[in-house]
């Protein structure tokens, strides 16, 4: 029965952001809380000559200023430090470990006192001097020619290069993508609650509770039960919570200093020296007949990584999935630099690849005199050409198709320059999004009470996602019940297991997790119903029997219903308690994906370049949507990420210095509520009945990808300026 | 430096009335309006993404105008009447505005959302938003990453459409 799944269900948390009663990781009381203030590195390079915090001790409130060669014990060996999404290769940042410095803005002391102002103002006491590193680097462009090819996303297949150069029409350029900073709007923030039996309580803002424990036992040397991580809600991530942050291990440090609680929120532009969305140049190479059928697709992307972890996605394998041809070659480079390492930022690697791979196919089309759908049509590939697979679902063409009539895309005219409002000019751009369809193991869960309510636990969390909705969505479809009978518990390190909630793979699992302890909770009460005197239920098959409306009924035959509170009180049972780990059939034989395709309308300003995104449509293929309302507002978040990624967002870096110059959020431009207009998002049917039970195949990244390509090539319609050098500015339109 | 210079100036009693409640503080003069809600009065509904007065989060109203709370010191406050995110629900029942935000799913993963609701109220009372566009520039103060925006402005939209 699905009474919520699928329904624009609202969020069941809603409630408690409106009025203000959600915690986040810095907002948890304990008595006797300390605070403490980070002091951050001013050089990218070298090493710590001498830090004097004499002065800031003697500050009336002060109780302690941690630095590497003051602090409690911390693991020596990498594998300590690796959390569950480090890099494969290099070394995990330590803070406080030792002298280096490794990239500006890192932690070096910590100011410990008895409010935060006060910790704050004895912070800039402390006094340091650096024996500085002069040959640094954290200029891409500069270190392109010293990259490094780690492994590719795809084996070749034909002879790309040789394919390129012979093809009939070709195009081949560099796509840059700057550096981007998730800038969530929650600071980074753990508060550590001690007690006196010597466990702690951290609160931190994390998207895996369960990754932090594990990181925070080993890097401690301690035993799991002294440890427990929550995060019962995340104000944003995006990526950046994936991995353990520098704060949590300060905030442990401190408490364990000084047995007491201590909380420790970083600063905003502290921020910009945790991880990053990597700056990457993406060359694109294009061969095509002159019918539009592709010869050759090879794509190399240069991306940028630090001295001490080898952090790569994937960039550029993705025409793989999208686009047929008979040749093809993807690699992968790195250029380390004086930087932090960069980490996961909505639809790693795709957010940017497909972004140049999409204004390529572009630039191929007005090569070739194709509308821009035509060539992609011509090129569709029904199979995964990397393993020449079959999809378990792939809905792209209608998403073309539905996307183009919702935006009126028969109504384009070809030519550039072609369309205007006014003083402005007038673009139509569209793009292809992809993106994988994961599914990770999670448990769940659930114990269901006589009175027929219901309360569902999964480690996982919910940084805005809305796992808390469609867990209790699933939950109270499964089980019969209004979902105001059901209790969501998620984000404690102490629950069943889950991992981080990242890759768009939360819903799909922890829906399944939920199914499965559901099912387990379904055949006790048949097996209860049964037992009971001339039950109606005896002896039929399990298989038949459903719960529903707080009763244990055969399909179909209300008259069988046997209610949940006579059977468990026949059964003598206040409580029946299930917990299940989810289970997907590995079937190799499939390719699994989300699509999308973006039409975005822009306005160009023809004399001061001002470019406005005044329309953007998203047709998503993403198999079943559980939650309509939410997963609208996902896509039109990932829309809104786009429009940044296209318009504002770049992390400006001053070489000379190494070092951020726009460490804020008025100067590192995010979208604000006046650059975004009409935002059509539309679901395009796509049942799925390989991928899982419900059909569920995940949103969170699906949204963004394509979204930057599709307003360039539309700026590109406008003005007839092809501006490779994202974010597209003004002062690049008009040069 | 002189040690005296660099000792932590001395605590300024003040009062606030704060959604409707008279409270009373001693705060150092350093100490803004938003450190006092969120860590002298326990009022972490509002919300801390910047100190900068660059992003809304920290948005309250005072004596019925929407302000950042970060640019602003508790001391310059005294005797002001300050509304936060905790004063809008009436003995359970929720303020328009927060019933609007979860019609329409104004808000992801929340953290924005006490300084949109706040600014919003604001902007109604000043009674300048006609239309979209009007609502879309005059809530441009209060940045929201999950990218909520159009459902922030049909949320407010509703709210206004109320007699």
């Amino acid at each position: 029965m699905n009474a919520y799944v699928g329904t624009p269900t609202s969020r069941v948390d809603g409630r408690a952001k409106v009025t203000g009663a959600a915690k986040y990781a810095g907002e948890f009381a304990a008595d006797g809380l300390l605070h403490g203030f980070v002091v951050a590195a001013t050089i990218p390079c070298g090493r710590i000559a001498r830090l004097d915090t004499s002065e800031a001790l003697k500050v009336k409130g002060v109780l302690d200023v941690l630095t590497h060669t003051h602090r409690p014990p911390l693991a020596g060996k990498d594998d300590a430090w690796k959390d569950e999404v480090a890099p494969a290769e290099g070394s995990p940042f330590r803070p406080l470990y030792d002298d280096s410095i490794k990239f500006n803005g890192q932690p070096i002391a910590l100011v410990v006192a008895e409010d935060w102002e006060t910790a704050k103002f004895a912070a800039t006491l402390v006094r340091v001097e650096y024996r500085e590193e002069q040959a640094f680097a954290t200029d891409l462009d500069a270190g392109r020619s010293k990259a490094t090819e780690v492994k590719q996303p795809h084996e070749p297949r034909g002879d790309a290069v040789g394919a390129l150069a012979k093809a009939a029409v070709r195009h081949d350029a560099d796509y840059l993508i700057p550096t981007e900073h998730h800038n969530p709007m929650e600071l980074f923030a753990s508060t550590v609650v001690w007690d006196s039996s010597g466990r702690l309580t951290v609160y931190d803002k994390t998207q895996g509770v369960q990754n932090v424990h594990k990181f925070l036992c080993s890097v401690f040397d301690k035993k799991p039960d002294d440890i427990r991580v929550l995060s019962p809600y995340v104000g944003g991530a995006f990526g950046s919570g994936l991995r353990p942050q520098y704060q949590v291990v300060l905030a442990m440090l401190a408490a364990l200093a000084l047995r007491r609680s201590v909380r420790v929120v970083l600063t905003r532009q502290q921020m910009y020296g945790l991880g990053h969305r990597p700056a990457t140049i993406e060359h694109v190479g294009l061969g095509a007949k002159s019918d539009g059928t592709l010869e050759a697709v090879t794509h190399e992307a240069t991306a940028v990584t630090s001295r001490y972890e080898d952090f790569a996605r994937n960039d550029s394998g993705w025409a793989e999935q999208l686009y047929k041809s008979p040749n093809s070659r993807y690699s992968h480079k790195l250029v380390r630099l004086d930087v932090s390492t960069p980490c996961d930022m909505r639809a790693p690697g795709a957010a940017s690849g497909v972004c140049a791979l999409e204004c390529a196919m572009d630039e191929l089309a007005v090569a070739l005199k194709l509308d821009p759908i035509e060539l992609r049509l011509k090129c569709y590939s029904d199979r995964d050409q990397s393993e020449d697979l079959p999809y378990t679902s792939k809905q792209l063409r209608e998403c073309y198709a539905r996307g183009a009539e919702a935006f009126g895309w028969s109504k384009r005219n070809p030519a550039s320059r072609s369309m205007r409002d006014g003083k402005e000019l007038v673009g139509w751009g569209m793009a292809t999004g992809v993106w994988e369809a994961l599914q990770m193991p999670v448990a769940a869960r659930i114990g269901l009470t006589a009175n027929g309510h219901a309360e569902v636990s999964c480690a996982a969390s919910d940084i805005g996602t809305g796992t808390y909705t469609i867990v209790a969505q699933v939950a109270a479809d499964a089980l019969g019940l209004p979902i105001e009978n059901i209790d969501v518990r998620l984000a404690d390190s102490t629950l069943p297991q889950a991992p981080v909630e990242g890759g768009s793979w939360m819903a799909a699992s922890s829906a399944h997790a939920v199914l499965g302890a559901a099912d387990d909770i379904r055949q006790e009460l048949i097996r209860l119903a049964s037992a009971m005197p001339s039950s109606p239920l005896a002896g039929v098959d399990v298989a038949d029997v459903i719960l529903v409306g707080g009763t244990i009924a055969k399909a179909g035959d209300m008259g069988s219903a046997v209610s949940i509170a006579d059977a468990m009180r026949h059964g003598k049972l206040e409580r029946i308690e299930k917990q299940k780990l989810n289970h997907f059939a590995e079937d190799k034989s499939y390719a699994r994906n989300t699509h999308s395709a973006v039409f975005a309308e822009v306005k160009v300003d023809e004399q001061l370049g001002v470019i406005r995104v005044t329309r953007v449509v998203s047709a998503v293929a993403a198999g079943r949507i559980l939650n309509t309302k939410t997963g609208r507002s996902q896509i039109m978040g990932g829309v809104v990420w786009g429009i940044g990624m296209a318009l504002h967002e770049e992390t400006v870096m001053d070489h000379r210095f190494g070092r951020i110059m726009n460490a804020n959020i008025a100067e590192y431009h995010i979208p604000v509520n006046a650059d975004v207009q009409d935002i059509d998002v539309i679901f395009v049917e796509e049942r799925d009945d390989r991928i899982n039970t419900l059909g569920v195949k995940g949103l969170g990244e699906i949204g963004i990808v394509g979204v930057p390509a599709a307003i360039a090539n539309a700026i590109y319609h406008a003005t007839g300026k092809r501006i490779r050098r994202f974010p597209v500015t003004l002062d690049k339109l008009l040069a | 430096m002189a040690d005296a210079a660099n000792q932590v100036p001395d605590r300024i009693p003040i009062n606030l009335i704060v959604n409707g409640n008279r409270r009373t503080l001693d705060v150092v003069p350093w100490t803004t309006l938003l450190d006092a809600l969120r860590d002298h009065l326990a009022l972490t509904g509002t919300k801390k993404g910047c100190d900068h007065g660059q992003c809304g989060a920290c948005t309250v109203l005072v004596d019925g105008r929407r302000i950042n709370s970060c640019l602003t010191l508790a001391v310059m406050k005294d005797g002001a009447e300050i509304t936060t995110i905790e004063g809008f629900a009436r003995d359970g029942a929720l303020h328009p505005l927060q019933q609007a935000f979860i019609d329409h799913d104004a808000f992801q993963c929340g953290y924005c959302t006490p300084g949109q609701i706040c600014s919003a109220a604001g902007l109604l009372a000043e009674g300048h938003a006609g239309d979209a566009d009007e609502i879309r520039e005059l809530m441009s103060g209060n940045l929201c990453r999950c990218g909520a925006y159009p459902n922030i402005v049909a949320a407010i939209q509703q709210a206004m459409s109320r007699p």
